[in-house]
């Protein structure tokens, strides 16, 4: 069995609104990078939402390696939010004292080198780093551990293109060939030379799933040009 | 360093034409020993399912081959490298004579403008 994710009729409407995912079916392999990709509202943080078992669906199911989401997949699954969920008064070092607790697939080590790398003292507390220096934190949590399935909603929006590329660096090289990461951005050019695959979504409904060398090869195009076609207003 | 690579056309082909050159050019010798997919892939920012279909694709023309006890190496058939360089510099040769020729330049005149750049580089 190569499937690590597989959605059917996945649908959640909040309200009595359009769903804001709609009727889904996908079935994502094993060891790919894979971008979740759409306008605003396209419904990408509730898709992200409901693999990560944060909300419940209406109609369809998920599951990950053959088992329904729910808290046996979540030890599997490391998501980072669009959001922090982080106290800002806790040092990072007391953080990592927390994810170590937390999860058993959580290397501390990796951690700690990560954000050496990138210059970050653990001795701070997270509300005296800047907005940028803040997500890092968060993304070096998220891809320390050893999980199967890595979902980053919107990973390097707020930080500056050096350590941008020094995140997506890590995160080629903390790939392992179990492993898939699903990475919801709107900056498809920084992201699109280390992808596999793109998911493409609007109004809720997939739009295109391919590999990012079906859409060089078919449209001549980068997934960046191309998105811009699909998507034109 | 990442390596510069072009977001529209596929990256598989771009690294197979950049390992392609570095190999002709005897940058690799024949036979020598190459980076195993998960360095070469991070030296080059690229997934390393990317760079692995790259090497597949090297596999299949016979520039490098891979042995299960000792990694991957080039090729040590000299002919075949010498024949896939022939090949590229041919390719290259011909856009370049459609350039000129684009660029109305007559056979003569390029050979002109060939023999004064030889001389200016010597």
């Amino acid at each position: 069995m190569n499937e690590l994710v597989e959605l059917s009729g996945l649908t959640k409407s909040y309200g009595k609104g359009t769903p804001a995912v709609n009727n889904i079916s996908l079935k994502l392999p094993k060891g790919k990078i894979i971008g979740l990709l759409g306008p605003n509202g396209s419904g990408k943080t509730t898709l992200i939402k409901l693999i990560n078992g944060l909300l419940t669906a209406d109609a369809g199911s998920i599951r990950i390696n053959g088992v329904e989401v729910g808290s046996q997949t979540k030890a599997n699954v490391a998501y980072l939010p669009d959001r922090s969920y982080l106290s800002e008064n806790q040092t990072i070092s007391q953080i990592l004292d927390f994810f170590s607790d937390f999860y058993a697939d959580f290397s501390r080590e990796r951690a700690e080198g990560l954000l050496q790398d990138l210059g970050i003292d653990a001795k701070r507390k997270l509300k005296t780093l800047s907005k940028g220096n803040k997500e890092k934190v968060q993304l070096i949590l998220v891809m320390s551990r050893r999980a199967d399935l890595y979902v980053l909603d919107e990973p390097i929006a707020g930080v500056d293109p050096a350590a941008r590329d020094y995140i997506l660096r890590t995160i080629i090289n903390n790939y392992n060939p179990e492993a898939t990461v699903l990475i919801s951005t709107h900056l498809i050019s920084d992201v699109e030379s280390v992808l596999d695959e793109v998911i493409f979504m609007r109004y809720g409904h997939l739009v295109l799933y391919t590999s990012v060398d079906n859409i060089r090869e078919q449209h001549g195009k980068s997934v960046d040009a191309y998105f811009r076609e699909v998507f034109a207003c | 360093m990442a390596w510069k690579l072009d977001s529209d056309r596929p990256i598989y082909l771009q690294l197979v034409e950049r390992i392609q050159v570095m190999i002709v050019s005897g940058l690799y010798e024949p036979g020598a020993k190459l980076p195993s997919v998960r360095d070469y892939a991070a030296e080059a920012a690229v997934n390393p399912n990317t760079m692995q279909k790259a090497f597949a694709e090297l596999e299949r023309s016979g520039l490098i081959i891979t042995q299960r006890t000792n990694g991957r190496t080039v090729t040590d058939d000299v002919a075949l490298i010498k024949q896939i360089r022939n090949q590229l510099a041919r390719e290259q040769a011909a856009t370049f004579m459609q350039r000129m020729e684009e660029l109305g330049v007559s056979k003569e005149e390029l050979a002109e403008i060939l023999n004064e750049i030889q001389e200016e580089t010597v």
